[in-house]
């Protein structure tokens, strides 16, 4: 099972960092990571596996949140069925 | 893996174009509550609906938090209460409608729905009492929503209903004078209902659904209207192909929740609506589909050929995506809760006579169109039968929810609030269809529902 972090927000120094160690806090084994930076702007997407997670998936979608929150940054953590849904057949 | 524009794209579909899933709406069966003593009829009910009901809102909450994307309601339709009310009296039946309402508020939903008669061709003992109890009953109650189906193509059109329900409507109104008559807002006249359509105020679950089931209204005008937006010029295939593909995203989604509410609640999955649900939020607009495809105003000439191509090719694009399509399924043109629709009703361009045109190629009716409480029985009865002869002729649905709006004359605004909106009052043709509409009786069936 995996997620999708998505992070939107102002570039600054650091960010991937901070990010990483909130999913490691919460036992998100990163995946994969893309990220641009358009006109100041930070754009990451991470997929992270989340089978091994030591909270609830709903949880770990809150602390995303919250460290988005705290860092001034949009962060939304949601389950990969929801991409699937919309982008495969 | 994903593309990253793919994923962006739902992201962005969710934060800025207000994609939602509209509804998730669980459906109970009251049949074997059925009891001869009002009190315990009513005791049965609410236990019934609190048992089945009882984890529906937290499990949309936690659904909503799994996949990042709203789910606006959580709702209950159950039995038509008319089928249960043969033995009650006027009293009795308000009780019920008071007993649901108790129900809705603790389980933290904002409407139960299926307060609801079906006398497209006549009347039983429950569905006299229960019409007569609904302006009592809608101004008793805060979340009950009440539906009643005068007309259907096989069974043709019972005027002697068309012509209370016209009746129905102005007291409703009078009884709720205080909150802009918001009665009114909970009240739909149908032909050809549904029996698991998920959306308010007509939800009811039908006598053919199993002892519960869980349908799902999907929603998405601002996604379509921003996907037609980016295609720029292009021609009108390429843009019903747009919606087409756009319909099919947010339909998959629709299934999705679906398949999960299912699951987690215990409860079969009925079907998933594939309707465009405009609020009054800007940019979640049916009308606003209509201009991006290059309308000056929704209302002017060529609005009915835009909405007739959009709701095909919502259809469509959604019929794919679900393994069960179902509920009203089509585009809505609700005035007040269509920031699109309010603004063409204020500058002119948009009509009651237009709005009736515009039923005839998408989902539903006149919805939410706020008229002049002063306008007689016999007239809000024409509009009905003019509504209800469109569905029963052309094999659909049709339906009108009207406030005529107490003490309110044309021009002016009645508020709401929240999902229903606001409406400016509109005009309407005052002659008299008195005669006509108390001849009463049945129009048959037309030839087209011989089908066999």
């Amino acid at each position: 099972m995996k997620a999708v972090v998505s992070v939107i927000g102002r570039d600054s120094v650091g960010i991937i960092a901070k990010v990483s160690a909130g999913c490691a806090e919460s036992g998100a084994n990163i995946l994969d990571i893309s990220q641009t930076v358009l006109n100041e702007y930070f754009t990451m997407i991470m997929i992270v596996d989340i089978k091994a997670l030591t909270v609830p998936f709903n949880d770990f979608v809150d602390r995303m949140s919250a460290l988005g929150r705290r860092e001034g940054l949009e962060i939304h953590a949601m389950h990969e069925d929801i991409f699937n849904s919309m982008h495969r057949i | 893996m994903f593309e990253t524009k793919d994923i962006l794209e739902t992201i962005s579909m969710i934060r800025e174009e207000k994609l939602d899933i509209r509804t998730i709406t669980m459906g109970i069966s009251l049949y074997d509550c059925q009891c001869d003593d009002p009190k315990r009829l009513a005791v049965r009910i609410y236990d019934r609906v609190m048992s089945r009901a009882r984890d529906l809102v937290r499990t949309g909450e936690e659904i909503e938090k799994k996949y990042g994307i709203p789910i606006i309601n959580k709702r209950v339709s159950v039995t038509p209460v008319a089928l249960m009310a043969g033995g009650l009296d006027v009293d009795g039946a308000v009780g019920i409608a008071k007993t649901l309402d108790r129900a809705a508020h603790e389980l933290g939903i904002n409407f139960i729905g299926g307060y609801s008669a079906l006398v497209q061709k006549g009347f039983t003992n429950g569905s006299r009492t229960l019409i007569s109890s609904i302006p009592q009953a809608l101004a008793e109650t805060e979340r009950v929503c009440s539906s009643v189906n005068v007309a259907s193509t096989k069974a043709g059109i019972n005027i002697d209903a068309v012509a209370e329900m016209g009746q129905i409507v102005r007291e409703t109104a009078e009884r709720t004078k205080e909150n802009g008559s918001i009665g009114c807002a909970k009240l739909v006249i149908f032909a050809n209902v549904p029996e698991d359509n998920p959306f308010m105020a007509g939800a009811f679950h039908g006598i053919g659904e199993p002892e519960t089931v869980i349908n799902v209204g999907v929603s998405g005008p601002g996604v379509v209207a921003s996907a037609i937006r980016r295609k720029g010029a292009c021609d009108l295939t390429e843009i019903a192909e747009t919606v087409k593909r756009t319909a099919f995203k947010i339909t998959r989604v629709g299934q999705l929740v679906a398949r999960e509410a299912s699951e987690r609640l215990g409860v079969p999955f009925g079907i998933v609506d594939l309707s465009l649900a405009p609020t009054p939020a800007v940019g979640d607009s049916v009308a606003y589909i209509l201009e991006s495809m290059g309308l000056e105003k929704c209302g002017c000439h060529g609005t009915t050929a835009a909405l007739a191509m959009l709701n095909d090719a919502v259809k469509k694009g959604g019929v794919m995506a679900s393994s069960h399509v179902g509920g009203l399924s089509g585009a809505f043109i609700p005035v007040s809760e269509d920031a699109g629709m309010i603004e063409a009703v204020r500058c002119g361009a948009l009509n009651l006579e237009k709005l009736e045109a515009m039923t005839a190629v998408c989902s539903v009716g006149l919805d939410m169109i706020a008229i002049p409480g002063d306008t007689p029985a016999e007239v809000i009865s024409g509009i009905i039968a003019d509504e209800i002869a469109i569905g029963v002729v052309n094999f659909k649905t049709t339906a009108v929810r009207l406030i005529p709006a107490y003490g309110c004359k044309v021009g002016d605004t009645v508020s709401f609030g929240g999902l229903l909106g606001e409406a400016p009052v509109m005009p309407v043709n005052t002659r008299s269809p008195a005669k006509f509409i108390a001849r009463g009786g049945r129009i048959p069936a037309p030839i087209q529902s011989l089908k066999n």
